[in-house]
């Protein structure tokens, strides 16, 4: 007796990710999200490109206008300027390279930590699942903006791991930028473990890692092949979120004066730079604050609509 | 004329997607009159369960009843105003659900949910619902309600949970009880209890019955009529009588050859499978639901719709077939599973005094006081047992038996306590899988229970098989693992396309096969079969089955089949052992186990598993009480607490011996090797017309189709 | 009960311990990196030699370590390099500050998030829902300092209604309080709504609601007695355990309005360098942190009788 089932073709993996953005497609709000998104990576891939003003030049004449003025030079400021005369469109759009790359590059890093924990605390379970969860347990008891004041009050230029990076070569901003991402690994991964261990200690109970293990498989070939691949649902959705959390710490750190050195527009930074000036510089700080929420929503619609989706299969 | 209780005329249903509408059921009819008991019966997904919570006005969301007339004692339901509805439900209709756990709130007291139905309703105080609340735990046989009432649901077992919400649905006295498959979430044993109580009820308050179920078996014992249902559509209806002896419907015909039944034996009646799957509701067929799968499908007249039309000459009795009539059944002679004994050739798996011991950690506040903080559980005590080449072993018993902690010792998931477990002289009890060498584990394999979890869903089935190849040395390159693929899915009659595929395409018996695939891999000299189709539809568990043993007998492996259920077992066992509470109680040949001298549990367990056969005249056995947690066994004898042949003290203070009454037949019990032999067969085979003339005749049948375990089946302990 | 408790206490203990060691060696390990600290970055090498040997710095690092911990016990928090203060004087009168300000923002917040999750979550799917999820993921999308820049251009710089400064310079004022505890309960209180709304969702839809209707029970009952309870246990204790990231916020929320508190103090530390008031602010968020885990831990068990009588 031979039973063929009524399954569509062999899909093909392009084919796939047509089928999930068509999904997305279904979701007006999720589809506003992509493009919230996809609007801040093309400005920064494509900043050099634009016709825009260099995000340096100061202009002394020019100081704090408002959006839509004419400077000395006969130009137009979109979106006014800065304290020092800089244009705030073109120093929106180049920063958003530094907060999409710094971000992106913060989560990834702390997501590999972040699953490489979770999945060995959730399979091997006993002294490995008690260590590494102690450990995560240690960073998650600090507010993160605390632990964030901790390590990057305490590894500044001078300090043993600032002198380290400097010593590879690094330059001032990416010592100051390898340490954000460090303090944020610290304050991230543990997150990231606490939830796929979560997801681990559902998914090891199911048979086919039973199937595994009968036929020999080591731990390592488990947590790889048959562990991680079906956790990938609710982990995309995760980055999602978590890289907007990411972005908004890393752009709190630049308002508080704890990011990157200036004078790279960095959003949170540009806030505070003008915050004394008083209702001068509204139109100043509104925005890059319009700017970062932007990008954070735009990825938290994607995150939300993306777990609509996998909660329809 | 009476007004019947329920009327459902030409009801259609259909749930919304975003696929668009999808209908559950169509063109259903069913009238209930007072004090009688109708049975639904049908597989998953042929719209039983959907068609009570249509009675109750209760559709959720995306669900609707699109067309037709549900009358409730002469009114239509849908013209209800949601106040007239609420103040029917729960006092004029009543539901019991599948699972009672979670159909009870978690963190309200028992008490607290059953008084608010008659203050609700009734309008009377706390004091009188009180004390109505405890005379109706008294009628549902629940002992000491005043316990069970300052409980919370998770306090009790699934059986006091049952009756619980039994007491629930009962306690305005309704005119209608809707009973959607209520032991299907219960072991057998407990099972019987409740079926018992659920027929009592019905003798007692006069209440109609709705009663649903895939279980054939347990329909026969609790209802007059029945309604069977296959893919939305109802398709024979009839009384009991009619439809049990004078089934007229393909489908119902193919339910009843499919299922095994305790009574008889591969070689006397052998299965029939049904052939293909249920299809999706999207992709049914516009004429017979059922025509993809009928051997008397004709071209013309069963691709157009089909009706309900009454059997000429058979008062009462429809079916929804046109070709009921010209079908010879007394002809047909469909080609069943059938299979020669075999001869079993030499010992491959020995177990000896096999003991494993979990430790818990208790960590309430009584039991660090006691100074108990470090108890056993003993899951598997003093196991003894041999299997030979081609033999295969059946392991029977219900939930907490030790029967699936012994497959994982087998595999090496778990390390025994103590004692011996060889294989082909290897003593591997203590031998964790990832110390096993390469051919001991590939000689060693498994097939899971739940057909939803064995594939994983990521990869796609052939690399899931190249990769037991790959790892069992069976093939090496590219070419040859595919050469192999394609080899096993043959085996398993699978289309080779099926190796491309991702497991979410197939159904849940197509997994189960590539799951046997798998185990089959590596050329396995013992392969254990862990609850193989226990979770699959009824109409496909038979195939399966086949499938397995036919294999099996081919490369004359070693089986070890682990079930709940003996009416499977004694279809493909060659020797049966019998657990409770981690011992052996019984065993023997499959023929030694099924006919006397019984261990009292073995003749319980017979007596419980509903036979879906009016023919077969069954020893009425109900145990009293629920099953002991494996945590706190009794002492003595661990059946003591509900055995009906209990002797005395010494069942409660000693362990009885084994006593091996024939050889290989070894049966643990108190009681002396006369009173044993003495025993009658649970099981009489009667002619039908005996049958009726007996005073009771619903007493005496039950039949097994396995249960469908409740949607997921359960999960292994770990 | 009594014993997990007691269980609790003993983890509580273990890991604020462990945190205080790896705090302690973090920031005084390095003992001529800490002298350079505390006497600034001009300070003569020798007096600096000589001031470690004057303050017992030159003993090994485990007594010190001791010393230091009973120190911070016994409210002996060493001195302030910047406010020349003893920290303890410093702080204290500024966590008062910030438990206001907290305090005010968890009530607003968990009261907000607890009605529009269960408004939202009772009709799944509705119009109600979906636009209480999206107001909820949009101002969650707002990050402290970008929804301040709001509020103040509006209410501070446009309508001229709130002063731009809580410093309380003339005293306590309610009026300066307004603004802060306006943008914080703004970005936090979407993420408790939606972890509300998806609690009830799953409990309406759960089968012992069902039970509930179909027993005709009226929806007001089964709402209220039925699923309410059910619902609000896990929001309940994830709200107690997620007080440390409303502490996060209000770092950067003091700073912007000049509220004199916590988050202000341990600012102004971090950017002098002021080593002993980074230590003592960092040691005080843990301990406020793993007690409010523990009363999370101990209100779940309290509310959910699946555990209470295990």
């Amino acid at each position: 007796m031979t039973d063929i089932a009524a399954s569509p073709p062999r899909a093909s993996r392009l084919w796939r990710i047509f089928k999930s953005v068509g999904l997305l497609r279904e979701s007006r709000i999720g589809m506003f999200g992509i493009f919230l998104v996809l609007f801040w990576i093309f400005m920064a891939v494509f900043a050099d490109l634009l016709p825009i003003r260099d995000p340096l030049a100061q202009s002394g004449p020019d100081l704090l206008k408002p959006w839509f003025s004419i400077g000395a030079d006969g130009g137009n400021y979109w979106l006014g300027t800065d304290d020092k005369g800089r244009d705030i469109l073109s120093r929106l759009i180049f920063g958003s390279r530094l907060v999409l790359f710094w971000s992106a590059f913060a989560t990834i890093v702390a997501y590999a930590v972040g699953m490489m924990m979770g999945v060995a605390a959730g399979y091997r379970g006993g002294w490995w699942d008690e260590i590494i969860s102690f450990i995560g347990n240690i960073f998650l008891a600090f507010p993160q903006m605390v632990l964030y004041i901790v390590i990057l009050s305490q590894l500044g230029p001078q300090s043993p791991v600032g002198e380290l990076l400097a010593a590879q070569g690094f330059d001032a901003v990416w010592v100051k930028g390898l340490t954000i991402v460090l303090a944020v690994m610290f304050a991230t991964a543990p997150q990231v473990a606490r939830i796929v261990r979560g997801i681990v200690l559902d998914l090891k109970t199911r048979d086919y890692v039973a199937a595994a293990e009968v036929r020999g498989e080591s731990p390592l070939y488990i947590m790889i092949v048959e562990l991680l691949p079906n956790a990938r649902g609710p982990l995309i959705v995760d980055a999602c979120l978590r890289l907007g959390y990411v972005t908004i710490a890393i752009a709190a750190l630049g308002f508080l004066g704890l990011g990157l050195p200036p004078p790279d527009p960095d959003w949170g930074k540009m806030i505070s730079e003008v915050r004394g000036y008083g209702a001068q510089a509204s139109n100043a700080m509104i925005w890059p604050a319009i700017a970062i929420s932007s990008l954070v929503l735009g990825l938290n619609l994607l995150a939300d609509a993306l777990r609509e989706i996998s909660l329809r299969d | 004329m009476v007004t019947p209780v329920l009327e459902c005329k030409d009801v259609s249903i259909s749930y919304y997607t975003r696929a668009g509408e999808i209908p559950a059921v169509y063109d259903f009819n069913l009238t209930v009159n007072p004090g009688e008991a109708v049975g639904i019966v049908g597989e998953s997904g042929c719209g039983k369960s959907t068609v009570a919570l249509a009675i109750m006005q209760y559709m959720g969301k995306n669900g609707a009843i699109t067309s037709g007339e549900i009358k409730f004692l002469g009114r239509n339901m849908r013209d209800m105003t949601e106040e007239e509805l609420r103040k029917i439900r729960g006092s004029q209709i009543a539901m019991v659900y599948q699972e009672p756990m979670a159909s009870l709130n978690p963190s309200m007291l028992v008490r607290d949910q059953l008084i608010e139905v008659p203050m609700i309703h009734e309008g009377i105080d706390e004091a009188a619902a009180t004390k109505r609340a405890i005379e109706i735990l008294d009628a549902v046989r629940l002992p000491d309600p005043q316990r069970i009432l300052a409980s919370y649901p998770h306090q009790l077992s699934g059986g006091q949970q049952q009756r619980v919400v039994i007491a629930m649905a009962l306690l305005s006295n309704p005119k209608l009880l809707l009973l959607d498959e209520p032991t299907t979430a219960l072991d057998v044993t407990v099972e019987a209890g409740v079926v018992e109580l659920i027929k009592d009820i019905a003798k007692r308050f006069g209440t109609s019955m709705i009663y649903i179920s895939h279980n054939l078996g347990l329909i026969l014992e609790t209802c007059d009529r029945i309604c069977v249902m296959y893919s939305g559509q109802s398709v024979e209806l009839g009384s009991v009588k009619q439809v049990f002896d004078h089934m007229r419907h393909p489908y119902t015909r193919g339910l009843f050859s499919s299922i095994p039944l305790p009574g008889t034996d591969r070689f006397s009646r052998p299965l029939v499978p049904i052939p293909g799957q249920l299809p999706l509701p999207r992709d049914r067929p516009t004429g017979c639901t059922f025509g993809p799968r009928c051997t008397f499908f004709e071209a013309g007249r069963c691709d157009l719709p089909q009706h309900m039309a009454p059997v000429s000459g058979d008062a009462g009795h429809q079916v929804r077939c046109v070709r009921y009539d010209e079908i010879d059944w007394a002809a047909h002679r469909p080609k069943g599973l059938t299979s020669e004994p075999m001869k079993p050739g030499k010992v491959v798996l020995q177990v000896r005094d096999m003991k494993k011991y979990y430790e818990i950690r208790d960590n309430s506040l009584a039991a660090m006081i006691s100074g108990k903080g470090v108890r056993y559980v003993k899951a598997n005590e003093k196991i003894d047992f041999e299997a030979r080449e081609a033999e295969t072993v059946a392991i029977v018993g219900e939930s907490g038996c030790g029967k699936s902690t012994f497959a994982k010792v087998l595999m090496g998931l778990e390390g025994s306590t103590s004692g011996e477990v060889l294989i082909n002289g290897v003593d591997v009890g203590k031998l964790p899988v990832r110390q096993r060498p390469a051919g001991l584990i590939s000689s060693l394999q498994i097939v899971f229970q739940n057909p939803f979890e064995t594939l994983n869903p990521s990869h796609s089935v052939g690399s899931q098989i190249g990769r037991v190849l790959k790892k069992f040395g069976v093939a090496e390159t590219r070419d040859e693992i595919e050469k192999k693929t394609y080899e096993l899915l043959d085996l398993v009659k699978l289309p080779r396309e099926f190796a491309s595929r991702k497991p979410r395409q197939l159904s849940g018996g197509q997994k189960q096969r590539i799951g046997i695939a798998r185990a089959f891999g590596g050329n396995a000299s013992v392969v254990v079969a862990d609850e193989p189709v226990s979770a699959l539809d009824v109409s496909v568990q038979a195939a399966v089955t086949g499938l397995l043993t036919d294999i099996q007998r081919e490369k004359r492996t070693t089986m070890v089949f682990i079930s709940h259920d003996l009416s499977v077992v004694r279809y493909l066992a060659d020797r049966i052992v019998v657990m409770y509470l981690g011992r052996i109680m019984e065993q023997g040949t499959t023929d030694q186990v099924f006919s006397p001298p019984y261990h009292p549990y073995t003749e319980a367990l017979l007596s419980a598993v509903p036979i879906a056969d009016t023919s077969i005249k069954k020893k009425h056995i109900v145990l009293k009480g629920e099953l002991p947690s494996p945590m706190n066994p009794p002492p003595g004898c661990p059946f003591q607490t509900r055995c009906p042949r209990k002797i005395g003290a010494i069942c409660e203070e000693e362990l009885p011996p084994v006593q091996e009454l024939a050889p290989g037949h070894k049966i643990m019990c108190h009681l002396p090797a006369e009173e044993l032999k003495a025993m009658e067969p649970v099981f009489q085979m009667g002619s039908r017309a005996e049958v009726e003339a007996a005073p009771s005749p619903r007493k005496a049948s039950k039949a097994p189709a396995k249960k469908t375990v409740a949607r997921k089946a359960k999960k292994p302990q770990r | 009960m009594l014993i997990l408790a007691a269980r609790r206490i003993a983890s509580m203990i273990l890991i604020m311990l462990v945190i205080s060691v790896l705090l302690f060696v973090f920031f005084e390990g390095d003992k001529l990196n800490l002298a350079m600290r505390v006497l600034g970055p001009y300070s003569p090498p020798e007096g600096r030699l000589q001031w470690l040997a004057e303050n017992g710095y030159n003993r090994p690092l485990l007594v010190r370590y001791f010393a230091w911990l009973g120190g911070f016990l016994t409210g002996n928090w060493n001195e302030s390099a910047q406010f020349s203060a003893p920290v303890y004087d410093f702080l204290l009168p500024r966590l008062k500050n910030t438990a206001i300000l907290g305090g005010l923002v968890f009530l607003f917040t968990v009261s907000i998030a607890l009605v529009l999750g269960v408004l939202s979550g009772i009709s799944e799917a509705s119009l109600r829902d979906r636009s209480i999820s999206v107001l909820s993921i949009l101002t969650t999308s707002i990050p402290e300092f970008a929804s301040a820049t709001f509020l103040a251009a509006i209410f501070v710089f446009w309508l001229n209604w709130l002063p731009g400064s809580s410093s309380f310079s003339n005293g306590f004022s309610w009026v300066e309080l307004v603004l802060p505890v306006l943008t914080l309960v703004i970005y936090n209180f979407g993420y408790y709504t939606r972890m509300t709304r998806a609690s009830m969702a799953e409990v309406m839809s759960s089968q012992y609601v069902r039970t509930a209707v179909l027993k005709g029970l009226p929806y007001k009952r089964v709402v209220l007695r039925h699923a309410l309870r059910n619902a609000l246990i896990a929001p309940f204790t994830v709200m107690i355990l997620q007080l440390n990231y409303l502490l996060s916020g209000v770092v950067v929320t003091e700073v912007f309005f000049a509220y004199d508190g916590y988050g202000k103090a341990l600012y102004d530390a971090a950017m002098f360098g002021d080593v002993y008031l980074i230590l003592a602010g960092a040691m005080i968020a843990v301990v406020v942190a793993v007690m409010s885990q523990f009363i999370s831990d101990i209100g779940y068990t309290y509310l959910n009788p699946r555990i209470r009588f295990a």
